[in-house]
């Protein structure tokens, strides 16, 4: 991997990581008006897939997209000021942590209940089709949408119209406190879509180097007109509780000790430890200024007026 | 002469519905129709026919069943900036789809802060008769009236069937279009050129001054017969077609009211938190400490819809039951008046699967 896109890569993760650590440091304080579930530990798959991505891509999300926002390129102080409730929120303090959007970077929502925004990516990758725009769509969602009938549903539409899309299947093994095993008889999640006739495969790991080059492949045979769709299932782990700001292991549903070669691999460890300390040193102060400047952004943000409440009900002929 | 015959052009309801949607898929490419059955031989009751064949398997399709996913790919491609229509041959199916156009389609534009709107036309249909029985005889709107975010259109004649569904596709917002199966073999004029029928403007279908009576749906042709067999007696019923249940003109049906201080509203729906309760509730807000009024709801009996025919017809309102009711309403008793049924106002059926 060339030296500037890993340096690249670092900027990304280190964000979020940081980003999240913050949200996480803030919200005893009650500052956050949104129930936050942090990506902290899974933030490889976003930034993966999204590097290997252009600007005017789209992406469409789950309620743990804190991730999938930054790595698109979605704007770091709207995110905050809309965690806070402000008028200066991507969503005007209207969608929260759950739904972010950033039309302007190819992030085109999230949605709080589990598989929702699956049709509606693969109904933007139609479009895209139907414009003969060389778009690409992404969609993502958890290990447990597979177990909702519309993710059949969509896997269905999406290869019988051959669209240009990649679903990325971040499986991070539990929904909410519930295991995997607990819930399908196949474990194998990218076997279902194969059954759908898609090109699909199992990336091990939580490498941000193989999943980068993985959606590369992909994105070039796309782009060059190739047949969609495709389907990456994305091992990953979950590192905090699955809302809120701290560790769980209290609730005795998984141990510490399942969660440790996670955090061994963590990678943004392993992608700081491939850059000159100095030259990491100046990326990360550039990167904490931006996120105090966020926060401080948000704090002095007003929330929104009164009449707020009443508008974008409809949009206006 | 010439020009005065084709003024007064008269179509079917189904027709006017191919008219309106041919006129929009010729003006914008940004129009799509799909659902399930929409290129079949049978064509969603002739409504699509010959579409696919002049605008090609893209614009115009048949779907896999997959009411969610397909519900959620009308708002993805509306997010890409198109304008689907999309079809479901009996309401009833839409309970497949509710996530989709009650989590997203409505809420989009809201919780996303008004970065993206959803401009997507559902059209789907109610049946009735001919033994369509539990579940393919269900109007929901009353749900879609609950939500805000979505408009809600029942368009009881031609000319509003062709003006409400190019109202709904212009609108930037998603727009529920229901129609009545029954509703679909009503002719009537209907304007050759493109026009719209305005988001919550209702109509008032017959002038009178002793009775209010707003049907909606199909309800809305036998409240017309019900003011007929009134005036036999007397009675001027003053007939309101709502046409829009959201946004709902109820300052129309105020209006009215004032002058009659009697209300029946007759929903085709289940009573109970329905549409007609919306309506009689609204009117009773404003009007309370300035008219006295008296209202009663008709709808559903509040059972599963019976294909028996015998039972079916206990099951719904008619002409007939909602002049007596309404003739009770203003003596303030049982009156024991039934009217003399006509036989060319007796109740219209179809027959057929579909």
């Amino acid at each position: 991997m060339d030296k500037t896109k890993i340096i690249k890569f670092y900027r990304s993760i280190y964000k979020i990581r940081r980003v999240e650590e913050e949200i996480a440091k803030v919200y005893p304080s009650d500052k956050i008006k949104s129930p936050v579930h942090l990506s902290i530990g899974q933030e490889a798959v976003s930034v993966g897939v999204c590097e290997a991505l252009a600007m005017d891509d789209v992406v469409f999300g789950s309620y743990r997209g804190h991730a999938l926002y930054l790595a698109k390129g979605g704007n770091l102080n709207k995110m905050i000021a809309e965690l806070y409730g402000k008028i200066t929120g991507s969503n005007l303090g209207k969608g929260g942590s759950m739904h972010l959007i950033d039309v302007k970077a190819g992030v085109m929502g999230q949605s709080a209940v589990v598989g929702t925004t699956i049709p509606q990516a693969v109904g933007y990758a139609y479009a895209q089709k139907y414009l003969k725009s060389n778009r690409i769509v992404v969609s993502f969602f958890g290990d447990g949408a597979v177990e909702e009938g519309v993710f059949h549903e969509s896997m269905n539409f999406a290869t019988l119209k051959k669209l240009p899309i990649i679903f990325i299947c971040e499986n991070n093994y539990y929904a909410i406190h519930t295991h995997q095993t607990q819930r399908q008889s196949n474990l194998n999640i990218w076997e279902k879509a194969q059954s759908y006739g898609i090109p699909s495969e199992r990336i091990e790991g939580n490498d941000i180097f193989k999943i980068y080059e993985k959606i590369s492949e992909t994105v070039k045979v796309l782009r060059r007109g190739g047949t969609g769709p495709f389907f990456f299932e994305c091992m990953t782990y979950r590192w905090r509780e699955h809302v809120g700001p701290n560790d769980d292991f209290h609730l005795g549903y998984r141990t510490e000790k399942e969660r440790e070669p996670w955090v061994k691999n963590d990678q943004v460890q392993k992608l700081a430890a491939l850059i000159d300390p100095k030259k990491r040193k100046k990326i990360e102060t550039l990167i904490e200024n931006e996120i105090k400047e966020a926060f401080e952004f948000a704090e002095n943000s007003p929330f929104p007026e009164d009449f707020e409440l009443f508008s974008d009900v409809f949009k206006e002929n | 002469m010439f020009l005065k015959k084709t003024k007064m052009r008269k179509l079917v309801f189904t027709d006017a519905i191919l008219e309106a949607t041919d006129q929009l898929l010729k003006q914008d490419p940004k129009v799509l129709v799909f659902g399930l059955d929409v290129d079949d031989p049978k064509a969603i009751q002739g409504t699509t026919k010959g579409l696919p064949k002049k605008y090609g398997s893209k614009r115009i399709f048949g779907t896999p069943l997959s009411e969610d996913a397909m519900t959620g790919a009308a708002i993805g491609m509306a997010l890409a900036g198109l304008r689907p229509i999309h079809i479901h041959i009996r309401m009833d199916f839409m309970l497949l789809a509710m996530n989709q156009l009650i989590n997203i389609a409505a809420k989009s534009h809201y919780m996303y802060g008004g970065t993206v709107n959803i401009p997507i036309v559902i059209r789907s249909m109610i049946g009735k008769s001919w033994g369509q029985g539990a579940q393919h005889s269900q109007s929901f709107y009353s749900f879609f009236m609950h939500v805000p975010g979505l408009k809600v259109v029942a368009p009881t004649t031609p000319y509003d069937a062709k003006g409400c569904l190019i109202e709904a596709v212009k609108d930037n917002n998603p727009v529920i279009y229901i129609e009545h199966r029954i509703l679909h073999f009503q002719k009537g004029y209907v304007p050759e050129k493109l026009y719209t029928v305005p988001a919550g403007k209702a109509r008032i279908t017959a002038k009178g001054k002793d009775i209010t009576l707003v049907g909606i749906s199909y309800m809305q042709l036998e409240c017309l017969k019900a003011q007929k067999y009134l005036h036999t007696i007397g009675v001027e019923a003053e007939v309101i077609d709502p046409i829009w249940l959201s946004p709902l003109d109820i300052d129309t049906i105020v209006e009215s009211v004032k002058k009659t201080g009697r209300l029946v509203v007759v929903d085709n729906d289940w009573v109970t938190c329905g549409a007609g309760s919306e309506i009689v509730s609204q009117v009773i807000e404003k009007l309370q400490g300035k008219k006295e009024v008296k209202v009663k709801r008709m709808g559903f009996a509040p059972v599963t819809c019976p294909p028996s025919p015998t039972l079916e017809q206990l099951f719904y309102p008619n002409a007939s039951t909602i002049a007596q009711t309404s003739y009770n309403l203003i003596q303030g008793k049982e009156s024991g008046w039934i009217p003399d049924l006509e036989e060319n106002m007796l109740e219209t059926e179809f027959k057929g699967p579909f």
